[in-house]
């Protein structure tokens, strides 16, 4: 039974890397390998969701390497699969000619395999494993298109800014070790003892609000908007952003023994929904729109998890993952044939090929959560989740979806304008967006047929997954998911958000021709907008408060290492040089100076001895006579 | 056996050397020789590999009188702590003479300083007594002291290679004195390492076994190198050329936390416990600091340089968390060791390939600084590739051999430790940061060489620059993903080692 379990793992991971080995020389197969081998996966992992495989293998002492599907792995690696396997098929005919497609399908595919080992795995360390290579597979789809600098810049900040929050998770694994959780089970995390349950606890929501892209780490989202929109399609929906969201739906039974963390990761995902909401609005960047979308989906998913509805979080996971794929393949065909991403230039877009505009707007319609759509059902028992938490919550996240209403007529009021005189007439107004610049040259060609067929698939999927609602499949998944009692919805409920989604969508259709008009006059938008629009400034407010002390004091250390460390290792030799010089002066000057000395007092002593002998015989005399004279005179005295 | 594997590469060493002047060996002849001698010793180390027990403790001993009188005797072996670092070495100097076949300057002159400098890392690693391992020890220092004057970049190689020469030198001369302390101690003296950790002689014997540890802790942090006794190092590498660099960061600077594990720690157990908050400061400063150095650089090798302090950093941290019982488990203190030790194995590998890369840079452009180049991934797609996988692993992505260290060091400390690992967890997220940044400097956005180089002739990795770079990467990647075989040996002799310490 493993064998299925590994074959599905090993399927995408050896063929992502086989075909990232071979790049550019497989060029011409990758775009029917890939799909085959996304085609083939998603076989295998319905297969998995069927058997319930599981298999562990050893990893580090006391820890192994375990790998299950349960309900909640079934319900994700069915989805992951699906996804991925919809945007490899929309690939085929979109990467370029003169592009490294086997990269391109390789790294796809690694992505893919690593998220599917994070939603199979069940010991932390092989969740972060899996996790962090998602993190770095999607460092390189993000910078896919590399030689411009701020695609590569994007990935960097969109890497080093999860890799941040996944510091919380090596942070868990240790706690959890010294909790007492020796086989760092993720099942057995909540039995942590003491405090080291509670730093387990926040290692792992730091680790998920970041790979999330909730507040405060929301912004990396919106840089990774550089990538190419079928990897964002990917990346925004099972994978990834959706990882964050999983990890705390899995994790949900130590939120609760925490007491802090629930409320802490609802409000947070009910407070990303809501101001995420809001720049979504502010938006007039249509992959812009959606990437903020998205960061305020995966907040109502985060509520769940936070207010304990797991069947409730599981389903608005699904239906969004099904949901924003479509919309950004949707968003990528606009953007290679009419080469810009900017909305008021988008203007009549969804005319002019109907059935790509006719998919997003089935799409814009879930994400407005409009009944009888996906998310409107799948809100709805986010919101009851949320509700039996805190009424002030369930506030905060209706709110959110009002706002939800609003970005997702926005974006579809745009693009079903009547068709401009010239398409390209638009983009000229707007040079001023330099930065909105075409992924590739708009070349004005009808979308593939077989581009089309997964972006309907997503469509009907993003439409109609709401029936998982409904009773029956309802009481079904929350068995799946042993998810247990689901606080009773009332109908009501499903009233209320109804009517709240129906009004704000109703309100922006009638508010957009009038603030089209006056943004069209060029007025500048008011502060708040503006600051909405740049993503709340936490992109800004990361580098002021991070990125730059944290390079100065680099540097700054850098200088101390230099004059001061090693400085201090110079003068040190230095001072041995000194000290040399001065025994050597002290050798020569001193010591060598006294020897000589005595030497030429000796000699001084030599040469006076010598003067008395002179050779001549009377002098000799003489002296003997001085010499007796003075023997005497010592024998006279002495005596 | 191992005095075979020892002596194999000096052997070869000696017939390069002595051959009579008037017979002319052809350039080539010498690096094959180099390159045989090399492979043939990686094969040895492999068979013994197979052969060993890893539950057996100590295992192909070898023991003979050498200077009786004063208790040294020639006694090799090797256990699980040893045995991963000896074919790391053999598989590094192997990368090595591969990556300097094409070397026209003084070939036989090399070839015998790196034939005798692998007789020197290998002779290290399995010495059992500690003037064998103090004389390999200086011996490494001599040898690497001529690869970097002789064939470093022309006047500052020489003034670096000094400086290295010097500073590694008095740390030496530290250890000999700890050695000295250590015999003097013991009950009848000797210098035998596998008598002394079971006299356990420094026992209770508080003020003078502290300066026992420190005399050796300091000889071994030079070594290492830690903060702040590193500055030898970032002159050292960047003058250095670059199989040279590779060999220094692999294979000389795990001498010295080899050191730590294999005679420290087990030798001075109660101490070791005594100090242990000291050695996890240094660590965590090591990390911390050598991170954000390293950040701060423009010159590529200089950055690399300051990564190994880094990494070092978290071997160190780690053997003092393994010295810290309070709060700890066996399994966490175990882990922490086994990571360690597989920290060193990784680094090697990691580094000597990263360092062999930055060996290609200067190669095709002359200068090692990142502004100088741009967009190289363009022209040299698989040089690009390479080193981004090289960095990336260095930076510690799972499915390499560092994450699998790094998880378990970081996994093992914490328990005792939390703050110092805490801050130390740090040093992922740094490094993450200045591998990207330089990956982003060097390889992409639009091409650009320095000046005077033309795009046109640049010539991506050679034949002979990937075998020698590939095999250390995927030797890198096969640690990572299954890392079972590496840990079945290293997991027992860390368990040992630990139980040492709390004795």
């Amino acid at each position: 039974m493993s064998a299925l379990l590994w074959a599905l793992l090993a399927l995408p991971l050896g063929a992502g890397t086989l075909l990232c080995l071979g790049g550019r020389g497989w060029n011409t197969c990758a775009p029917v390998a890939a799909p085959a081998a996304g085609a083939a996966t998603l076989a295998l992992a319905v297969a998995a969701a069927v058997a319930r495989p599981q298999a562990s293998a050893p990893l580090f002492a006391g820890i192994r390497a375990g790998l299950r599907v349960d309900g909640l792995s079934a319900v994700m690696v069915v989805t992951v699969a699906a996804v991925t396997t919809a945007v490899l098929v929309f690939s085929a005919r979109e990467a370029g000619p003169d592009e490294n497609r086997g990269r391109y399908f390789g790294l796809l595919l690694l992505f893919a395999a690593a998220m599917l080992v994070t939603v199979t795995a069940t010991t932390l360390a092989l969740l972060l494993m899996a996790w962090e290579v998602m993190g770095a597979a999607s460092w390189a789809l993000i910078g896919y298109r590399w030689r411009q600098p701020g695609r590569a810049r994007a990935a960097d900040t969109a890497f080093l800014t999860t890799r941040a929050a996944d510091l919380g998770m090596y942070l868990a694994a240790g706690a959890a070790l010294a909790g007492g959780v020796g086989s760092l089970r993720l099942d057995a995390l909540p039995q942590a003892d003491g405090v080291w349950l509670h730093v387990t606890g926040a290692g792992v929501v730091l680790a998920a609000l970041g790979k999330s892209a909730q507040l405060p780490f929301s912004f990396w989202l919106s840089r990774a908007m550089q990538g190419p929109s079928p990897v964002s399609a990917l990346l925004h929906s099972a994978t990834m952003v959706a990882a964050g969201a999983y990890l705390l739906l899995r994790l949900s039974p130590l939120l609760t023994a925490t007491h802090w963390a629930g409320p802490l990761v609802a409000w947070t995902g009910a407070l990303t929904a809501l101001l995420l909401g809001a720049v979504a609005v502010a938006q007039r960047d249509v992959k812009q729109l959606l990437a903020a979308s998205t960061s305020a989906q995966v907040g109502f998913m985060v509520l769940a998890a936070g207010s304990g509805g797991v069947a409730a979080g599981t389903v608005q996971l699904v239906a969004h993952a099904a949901v924003k794929s479509g919309l950004f393949l949707a968003a990528g065909i606009w953007l290679t044939a009419l080469g810009t991403r900017h909305l008021p230039a988008l203007q009549g877009a969804a005319r002019r090929w109907p059935s790509v505009g006719a998919a997003f707007a089935v799409g814009a319609l879930a994400l407005a959560g409009l009944p009888p759509l996906s998310l409107w059902a799948a809100k709805d028992e986010v919101l009851g989740a949320a509700r039996a938490d805190d009424p002030a919550l369930y506030v905060t996240a209706l709110a959110a979806s009002a706002l939800a209403a609003g970005y997702s007529v926005k974006a579809l009021w745009y693009v079903t304008r009547p068709l401009p005189g010239e398409p390209a007439a638009g983009d000229a107004g707007y040079a001023g967006y330099a930065e909105y610049t075409a992924e590739r040259p708009g070349h004005q060609q009808r979308p593939a047929r077989s581009a089309l067929l997964p972006l309907w698939a997503l469509a009907c999927a993003g439409a109609g997954l709401g029936v998982l609602v409904l009773p029956g499949p309802a009481d079904w998944l929350s068995a799946l998911l042993g998810a247990g009692d689901r606080p009773a919805l009332h109908p009501w409920e499903a009233v209320v958000s109804a009517a709240v989604a129906l009004a704000a969508a109703g309100a922006a259709w009638t508010w957009l021709p009038r603030i089209a008009r006056s943004g069209d006059a060029a007025s500048r938008p008011r502060p708040a907008v503006r600051w909405a629009e740049r993503w709340l400034g936490l992109d800004r407010a990361a580098h002021l408060l991070l990125v730059r002390p944290v390079m100065a004091l680099a540097r700054a250390l850098a200088a101390f290492d230099d004059r001061v460390v090693d400085g201090a290792v110079r003068q040190l030799g230095r001072g041995g040089l000194a000290l040399a010089r001065l025994a050597r002066r002290a050798d020569d000057g001193g010591l060598d100076a006294a020897v000589r000395a005595l030497a030429a007092g000796a000699r001084r002593l030599g040469s006076w001895a010598r003067r008395p002998q002179t050779g001549l015989l009377h002098q000799y005399y003489a002296q003997a006579v001085v010499g007796f004279a003075a023997l005497t005179l010592l024998v006279l005295l002495v005596r | 056996m191992l005095t075979v594997v020892t002596f194999l590469p000096l052997l070869a060493c000696a017939v390069l050397a002595l051959l009579p002047r008037a017979v002319r060996v052809p350039d080539r002849v010498c690096s094959w020789v180099w390159i045989a001698t090399a492979a043939a010793d990686l094969a040895l180390v492999i068979a013994v590999w197979v052969r060993f027990d890893p539950h057996g403790g100590l295992q192909y001993e070898q023991r003979a009188r050498w200077m009786p009188g004063a208790g040294v005797s020639y006694h090799v072996g090797v256990d699980g702590l040893s045995l991963p670092l000896v074919a790391m070495v053999c598989v590094l100097f192997l990368a090595a003479a591969v990556h300097m076949l094409r070397e026209t300057r003084r070939v036989r002159a090399l070839a015998c300083l790196f034939l005798f400098l692998q007789t020197v890392g290998v002779g290290l690693f399995v010495a059992l007594d500690l003037i064998l391992f103090f004389v390999f020890f200086d011996l490494s220092i001599v040898g690497m002291y001529v690869v970097i004057a002789g064939w470093g970049h022309g006047e500052r190689a020489r003034a670096a290679a000094l400086k290295f020469f010097l500073y590694t030198f008095v740390g030496s001369l530290a250890l000999l004195l700890g050695f000295i302390g250590l015999y003097l101690a013991a009950d009848p003296h000797t210098f035998d390492l596998v008598e002394l950790t079971r006299s356990n002689p420094l026992a209770g014997q508080g003020l003078y076994a502290g300066l026992v540890l420190l005399a050796v802790g300091a000889g071994l942090a030079v070594k290492t190198p830690t903060v702040p006794l590193h500055t030898w190092l970032p002159p050292a590498h960047t003058e250095a050329p670059a199989a040279g660099s590779a060999i220094l960061a692999g294979v000389l600077l795990k001498m010295g936390t080899y050191g730590f594990v294999r005679i420290a720690m087990p030798l001075l157990p109660g101490s070791w416990r005594q100090y242990a908050p000291v050695f996890v400061v240094v660590g965590v400063v090591s990390v911390v600091y050598g991170a954000l150095v390293a950040l701060a650089q423009t010159d590529l090798k200089r950055m690399i340089a300051y990564t190994s302090v880094n990494h070092m950093g978290y071997v160190v941290l780690a053997i003092g968390a393994a010295g810290s019982l309070a709060g700890s488990d066996a399994q966490a203190r175990s882990l922490a060791v086994t990571g360690a030790v597989v920290q060193m194995v990784s680094h090697g590998l990691l580094t000597g390939a990263l360092f062999l890369l930055t060996g290609v840079l200067y190669d095709r452009g002359g200068t090692y600084a990142l502004d100088a180049y741009s967009g190289l991934a363009a022209h040299t797609p698989r040089f690009a590739a390479a080193t981004g996988v090289a960095a990336f692993a260095s930076l510690g992505i799972p499915g390499f051999s560092g994450f699998v260290a790094e998880f378990q060091i970081f996994t093992g400390s914490l328990a005792s430790q939390a703050a110092a690992t805490g801050i130390a967890l740090l040093g992922i997220l740094l490094s993450a940061a200045l591998f990207l940044r330089a990956l982003r400097s060097l390889f992409l956005g639009p091409p650009r060489l320095p000046a005077g180089i033309p795009l046109s002739g640049l010539a991506d990795l050679r034949t002979r620059e990937a075998a020698a770079t590939y095999p250390l990467l995927v030797l890198a990647l096969v640690i990572g993903v299954l890392p079972r075989f590496l840990l079945d040996v290293v997991e027992p002799a860390g368990r040992s080692v630990t139980e040492l310490v709390a004795r």
